[in-house]
């Protein structure tokens, strides 16, 4: 509770965190939150504009092509694009973190190997090589999770291992050498925690840019399957129409932003909250 | 090298060649930094030895080789009488705990994310010595060792001074009951009034628990009270060893003469033959052949050109005293 009341000592760390915990709570409790069926078709009420009627109902955000409500659709896409942004910034934090200490710790040997393999991987367009990794495995949420993973470890490894860097001379560090201290101890007790607040920010940076990835790949048709509704599929349908009926695209694209914006904030507050320093300066 | 008389710590030729930085496929090889040329000296138990030197001079550099926290290119370091210069990382562990090392940065010393108990607890679970509450119980007495309250013992490190920092570097170096403590000029960075009581706390802790010292500082004003040896160390070599009493009555180097001038002294009346260097240090990556010092040394034309020939050999200025210097050889004892 201690802990909440320091989050939201911020407002805009609270306004962070009311988006979030929204979002959230909107994708878990999903299937009872859509006033329609969100698969439901009828053609002869597409494209109905926001607040508009049709004998089902009002449609608070319209309708798209297919006659299908927007606001159902979108608060069950919310599932995949949270659980796809998530776990992806998951996989690819932890092989990213992992490497950028043994980099960061070890520059001579492995740091070389593995900021070799970031580099080769960096040169190569990330979208060809989800194309070519999505292309081998087949649409699946969890192979779109792990070509995400996969694909961003380097933005974690290559700030981690800078930061390795430079605490590895710190004077603690040579303290607990001189105590003796095994190198698994070192990354894990002495450089972890102090890298953990960059971490986290690239982390709130990272879940936006996940979910703007798998809008990408579901949009070529390459991330989850076509019949499961997700926010970057939704704007992919809703381009043709953009014109005349601009709701269909940009509801999806304003999800997006909110989220975005809200772990973006909330992120912010973490970081300082981890900080002893920062601890207990209140804003 | 056995029986009662046996150093704590002996030290043989030891060398540090740092690999120069702009060396690589299109630029060639650069010579490397000499930051230790073959440094040999011995602390007894019990005993502090100071050492002593400007910046740049390699004396920190020694302190690491010494705790191996660097691995030297080539000379030993014994250790008990045993070498320990070539010790697998778990081999050295064991050493460890009779060999430990205080930082000069009380900030960069601690980690910011640790709590002082686990700060000066890390000792104990690295070596399995005691956890969970018999920690604290040992982490508590080692804080009232150090002068430090047992409330502190939640706190983080940027809750104390840089004094109380020291402190908490100082109970984490003694946590293993040490035998010889490597003090990396613990004190210049605090302000002048805590340095005193910093010291204090080191002598009081000597006495206590039998430690010895190897102090290093940048001038010979912060060793004098604290040391019964010192030894002055130049461009990555020694020139002069002495007993605390004697360097400072007998100084035989060159050196060690301009050093003792700079001391400041109380006494506004007192004639001061203030003894100036002239230059910057050279470049430890070419260093002056012949003597080292004679590109500063005001008696090196004394001896035509011998200084910038011939490298000095040591030679004895007095009981226990070594000089690194042509003019004690001509001169004897001063």
């Amino acid at each position: 509770m201690g802990f909440l009341r320091k989050i939201v000592a911020s407002r805009l760390a609270a306004l962070g965190l009311i988006l979030t915990v929204a979002v959230a709570f909107m994708a878990i409790f999903a299937p009872w939150l859509t006033p329609f069926d969100p698969a439901a078709q009828d053609v002869t009420q597409r494209l109905i504009p926001p607040f508009g009627r049709t004998p089902e109902g009002l449609h608070l955000l319209g309708t798209d092509a297919l006659g299908r409500d927007v606001l159902s659709r979108l608060i069950i896409a919310s599932r995949i694009s949270l659980l796809v942004g998530v776990a992806a910034v998951i996989v690819s934090g932890f092989f990213g973190v992992m490497l950028g200490l043994i980099a960061g710790y070890d520059d001579q040997r492995a740091g070389r190997v593995i900021m070799a393999v970031a580099d080769v991987q960096l040169a190569v367009p990330f979208l060809v090589l989800a194309l070519a990794v999505a292309a081998v495995l087949g649409p699946s949420v969890f192979n779109l999770v792990v070509v995400l993973g996969v694909t961003n470890w380097v933005q974690y490894a290559r700030v981690v291992r800078a930061e390795a860097l430079t605490l590895r001379e710190r004077e603690f560090v040579q303290a607990a050498l001189a105590l003796g201290a095994s190198t698994p101890r070192i990354l894990a007790r002495h450089l972890l925690p102090n890298v953990m607040s960059s971490v986290i920010v690239i982390s709130s940076l990272q879940v936006a840019r996940m979910i703007l990835f798998e809008a990408s790949l579901s949009f070529l048709g390459l991330g989850v399957p076509a019949q499961i509704p997700t926010w970057g599929s939704m704007i992919a349908d809703g381009r043709n129409y953009v014109s005349s009926a601009w709701w269909v695209a940009a509801m999806p694209g304003i999800a997006i932003f909110l989220t975005v914006v809200g772990i973006n904030l909330l992120g912010d507050r973490l970081r300082d909250l981890l900080d002893p320093k920062l601890r207990h300066m209140e804003r | 090298m056995n029986g009662a008389a046996q150093p704590l710590l002996e030290i043989r030729d030891l060398r540090k060649y740092f690999r120069a930085s702009g060396s690589g496929f299109f630029t060639g090889e650069q010579p490397p930094i000499r930051a230790v040329d073959g440094v040999s000296l011995s602390i007894e138990r019990g005993q502090t030895f100071g050492l002593v030197g400007e910046s740049g001079c390699g004396k920190s550099t020694l302190g690491r080789l010494i705790a191996r926290l660097i691995e030297p290119t080539s000379g030993s370091i014994f250790f008990e009488g045993r070498d320990i210069t070539g010790l697998s990382r778990s081999d050295m562990r064991e050493v460890r705990r009779h060999l430990q090392i205080i930082f000069q940065d009380p900030y960069a010393s601690l980690n910011p994310r640790m709590t002082v108990s686990d700060i000066i607890g890390e000792a104990f679970e690295i070596h399995g010595l005691a956890r969970g509450a018999a920690k604290r119980q040992e982490v508590a007495k080692l804080l009232d060792a150090v002068g430090l309250s047992r409330a502190h013992i939640d706190k983080y490190p940027h809750e104390f001074s840089g004094g109380q920092r020291q402190r908490i570097g100082i109970a984490r170096a003694l946590a293993l009951k040490p035998k010889l403590i490597i003090c990396d000029e613990p004190v210049s960075a605090l302000d002048v009034s805590i340095q005193s009581q910093i010291l204090n706390l080191l002598k009081d802790l000597q006495r206590e628990f039998g430690l010895a010292y190897l102090f290093i500082a940048h001038g010979l004003a912060a060793v004098r009270h604290i040391s019964d040896r010192i030894g002055v160390m130049y461009l990555g070599k020694l020139v002069e060893t002495a007993p605390s009493s004697e360097i400072f009555t007998h100084p035989a180097h060159p050196y060690t003469q301009a050093l003792i001038s700079a001391i400041p002294r109380p006494d506004p009346d007192a004639v001061r033959d203030r003894i100036i260097l002239e230059g910057d240090l050279p470049s430890p990556a070419a260093p002056p052949p012949g003597c080292r010092f004679h590109t500063r040394c005001r008696e090196a034309s004394r001896l035509g050109t011998r200084c910038m020939t011939q490298e000095p050999a040591w030679h004895a200025a007095g009981a226990d005293h070594l000089a690194a210097c042509h003019l004690v050889e001509n001169t004897g004892a001063q």
